[in-house]
């Protein structure tokens, strides 16, 4: 006893000093800072590049991002195995060129950048010259020169007609020329909208980019349509017409041309993975000058493909819940339903919001409680009986989901986010525990597990926790070490202090 | 404002607490693998009958849903009779069948109950209704003990049974857990049962607690506690430290019933007994614990080891632990 005591506390300490000592050598010598502070919001933006080979040689060429509107680029980073591999300069823009000879299998080539916005510009001068006239059927030119004529009378300049003709063209019911031109161009708004530009002599051009959406994988290009309306650029989105750069719009190519050239591949497809850290840009222009110095930082989670890097981003913040989930039970002695249950619940917490995961936990619990209660009636066989609940529950999903959108909750649609499985284990518990120990024991362990998923998401929600699990992941070993000493308590729980309470009474 | 009880003084009671039973007493002296032997009261059973310690009758086995209505068929000879969970846990899904009525069945509470009523309540025991993590289990029927009138007086509905703690085959701390109306003849204590502290030394009452609340009386049969007396005490100790020898486990609880012929008869084992054993005996278990080590240390045979704990353990004046924490 003595003897096991002694060797955890030894381990305890080794973990708890070697993840502190890392942590401290880390922020003393490497210079990442310890505590979030004033951050700028860095994305990582990892492209891919996946085609299956055809006959011949394959080239690819893929247009690099430019850095416009206040962007800094922080970081480069190709991934060409077996490839040759070249970076060219062609007409003041970078273009990688991948190579090979023969190719066999379908391949995934990958770019990845790591970018933030110092500051929002505005994009710089652009050479100003006017598209050539589209060529036309006669019966698309009737239709365009009318469009062209409706839309000249009822705006003011340029910049207004643009816009009203993104207006016009992204209505429902678009005039009959409007409907007839759409049709005729296969449902390519932009290309239309681009030869309407021309047409009637509006100097226009595409702007190509990401929307930035944190934990995105399969992002794809968006376009954006830039138009000269005498004095300066204006940019405008084509669906809602709105002017200026978005915020999260991240310009990889402005004017003409493709960004993606197969040449000896079929099914080509160019997809973005996306996470966005905040951090202090200072930290990650440290890693990128140190990076080839020291190896701990080239060994960190940043090195990860981005995928990778989201889910780790969730993944580290695990063990944080389960220390409060430790700290409950041993050391208050809450009564929960499932060890770690609710560890599960405050991760779908996470993605729900806090009121709406708890609105639709508790309604879909309860809901569950009363169904499985007329199907404790039927007298079933236990495996039949949950995966029963298991069915209900998840229709249940599938109404509180197609409901509560037609009501225009949009936040009820997170409930894809709950594990099914997990609610409908709940329920079952739940169901047998009432069956044997009654409402009020239901109560006090249904109680308790959300008390422990409530305090676990709103630790795993502060900033600093979620700074430090990700850059230090290190700090995990100083949590083992504590989860260590916490196995070997023998003191009291803070409930036995209130049950034993009555004892001392005099009476 | 919550009242608390502070750590310091539970300690200087010497009262127990759930992670210090976890960590320094469960977790050491119980080895998981033998573990099976108890959870399993089948398993108990058959080890218990090769070690001669007597056990109630069985009268049969049902393993598979087929097996339900043969086994219930078969019950129509018998007057009274026990179906309980092989696995069960905390005296869950136990029926208690105490007469007949034609061709119903009489409830120990006097509820009459048709042979449908037995097979829902075989096949919920086998669909693992009532058995630890829901596993499917087996439904075992046993004999419906003759209680000794002594122990049916402190009864209400349920089974009066002796719970005894041991501790490296020292007995250290016993009580009887006695039914009330308001524990639905159950004998939790946390459910309103009466807990009645027995002295190692003598088989005779400490003190009885309902609800943390010191009583003289059974509430609903008003038997008085002080008029207890436990008959076969030595045997009871005997058959308690015998099951610590049988089962390996070095911290135990032995639940045990007085049949009226027969005398002790092992009910049950568990290798978590829970800790309101303190409130019954109003004293602390770590002091005891200790002792139990230095008898433990000292002494190699049952014999030896009971009766040098009825000398240790035996108390003269209880002393309510209200007193004793206001004294310290």
């Amino acid at each position: 006893m003595v003897a096991s005591r002694i060797q955890i506390g030894l381990v305890a300490a080794v973990l708890i000093l070697f993840g502190l000592g890392l942590t401290l050598y880390k922020t003393a010598r490497l210079g990442l800072p310890l505590l979030p502070g004033e951050s700028r919001e860095v994305w990582t933006i990892e492209s891919k590049v996946s085609f299956k080979p055809a006959a011949g040689p394959v080239d690819v060429a893929l247009q690099l991002p430019q850095a416009l509107g206040g962007w800094v680029l922080l970081d480069e980073h190709f991934a060409s195995s077996g490839f040759g591999f070249t970076v060219e300069d062609s007409g003041g823009r970078p273009r990688a060129n991948w190579t090979r000879q023969t190719l066999d299998h379908p391949t995934t080539l990958y770019y990845k950048i790591q970018a933030y916005r110092a500051n929002r510009d505005g994009l710089p001068g652009f050479p100003v010259a006017v598209a050539d006239k589209p060529r036309l059927e006669a019966d698309q030119l009737t239709a365009m020169e009318r469009l062209v004529e409706v839309l000249q009378e009822t705006s003011t300049g340029p910049g207004s007609m643009a816009r009203l003709m993104i207006q016009h063209l992204n209505r429902e019911e678009a005039g009959p020329d409007a409907a007839f031109l759409l049709d005729s161009y296969g449902g390519s708004r932009e290309s239309l909208m681009l030869d309407v530009l021309a047409f009637a002599d509006i100097p226009a051009h595409r702007v190509q980019g990401i929307r930035l959406q944190d934990g995105r994988r399969r992002q794809t290009l968006s376009v954006l349509i830039e138009i000269h309306d005498g004095s300066d650029w204006q940019l405008l989105d084509p669906d809602t017409g709105e002017v200026g750069l978005p915020d999260d719009f991240f310009v990889w190519q402005r004017g003409p041309g493709t960004i993606l050239r197969v040449v000896g591949g079929r099914d080509s497809s160019l997809e973005f993975a996306l996470v966005n850290n905040s951090l202090p840009a200072k930290t990650v222009v440290t890693m990128e000058q140190q990076s080839d110095q020291f190896a701990l930082l080239d060994f960190s989670i940043y090195a990860l493909p981005v995928e990778q890097q989201g889910i780790f981003k969730g993944l580290l913040l695990v063990p944080v819940a389960t220390f409060v989930v430790v700290i409950l039970r041993i050391l208050v002695g809450l009564k929960t339903s499932g060890t770690f249950m609710p560890v599960l619940i405050a991760i779908a917490f996470i993605q729900t919001t806090l009121w709406v995961g708890l609105a639709i936990f508790l309604s879909l619990v309860g809901v569950g409680l009363w169904i499985r209660s007329w199907l404790s009636h039927l007298n079933l066989l236990l495996v039949a009986r949950v995966s029963a609940v298991v069915i209900v529950v998840i229709l249940l999903m599938a109404v509180l989901a197609v409901v509560s959108y037609k009501l225009g909750l949009d936040q009820a649609l997170t409930v894809t986010f709950f594990p099914a499985i997990i609610l409908s284990w709940t329920v079952e518990r739940m169901s047998i525990l009432w069956e044997e120990e009654g409402g009020h024991e239901v109560l006090i362990q249904g109680t308790g597990s959300l008390i422990v998923a409530v305090l676990a998401y709103l630790v795993m929600s502060i900033p600093v926790v979620e700074h430090l699990t990700f850059n230090f992941p290190e700090l995990l070993l100083s949590l083992l070490g504590v989860v260590l000493l916490f196995g070997k308590y023998t003191g009291y729980r803070l409930s036995e202090l209130y049950r034993f309470r009555e004892m001392v009474k005099q009476q | 404002m919550i009242q608390l009880i502070s750590p310091r003084k539970l300690r200087k009671l010497g009262i127990l607490g759930m992670n210090r039973r976890n960590v320094g007493y469960i977790g050491r002296y119980n080895p998981r693998g033998y573990y099976r032997l108890v959870d399993n009261k089948l398993h108990t059973k058959t080890a218990a009958l090769e070690r001669g310690i007597p056990t109630p009758e069985m009268y049969g086995v049902i393993e598979y849903q087929f097996q339900v209505a043969p086994m219930v068929e078969a019950l129509f000879e018998r007057d009274s009779f026990v179906i309980k969970p092989v696995q069960g846990s905390g005296g869950k899904g136990i029926l208690v069948i105490t007469g007949r009525d034609g061709d119903h069945f009489v409830k120990s509470s006097g509820a009459v109950v048709d042979a449908d009523a037995l097979r829902r309540h075989a096949s919920n025991i086998l669909a693992g209704l009532h058995s630890l993590g829901g596993r499917n289990d087996q439904a075992m029927i046993e004999a419906l003990l003759d209680f000794d009138p002594m122990m049916a007086r402190y009864s209400h509905e349920g089974v009066p049974d002796i719970r005894v703690i041991v501790y490296r085959g020292v007995p250290v701390m016993a009580m009887i857990r006695c039914a009330t109306h308001a524990s639905d003849g159950k004998a939790n204590l946390h459910q309103g049962a009466v807990g009645v502290g027995i002295d190692i030394g003598s088989g005779r009452p400490v003190a009885a607690v309902q609800q943390g609340r010191l009583v003289t009386h059974h509430p609903d049969t008003g038997a008085s506690f002080d008029d207890l007396q436990l008959p076969y005490w030595q045997q009871i100790l005997e058959l308690a430290a015998g099951c610590a020898e049988m089962c390996g486990l070095g911290y135990l609880g032995a639940d045990i019933v007085l049949d009226r012929q027969q005398g002790p008869m092992l009910l049950e084992l568990n290798a978590r007994p829970g800790l309101s054993i303190q409130v019954a005996n109003q004293e602390g278990l770590i002091g005891r614990l200790k002792i139990a080590d230095e008898i433990a240390d000292e002494f190699d045979t049952d014999a030896e080891r009971i009766a040098r704990a009825r000398e240790r353990f035996s108390v003269g004046r209880m002393v309510p632990l209200a007193e004793q924490a206001a004294a310290l």
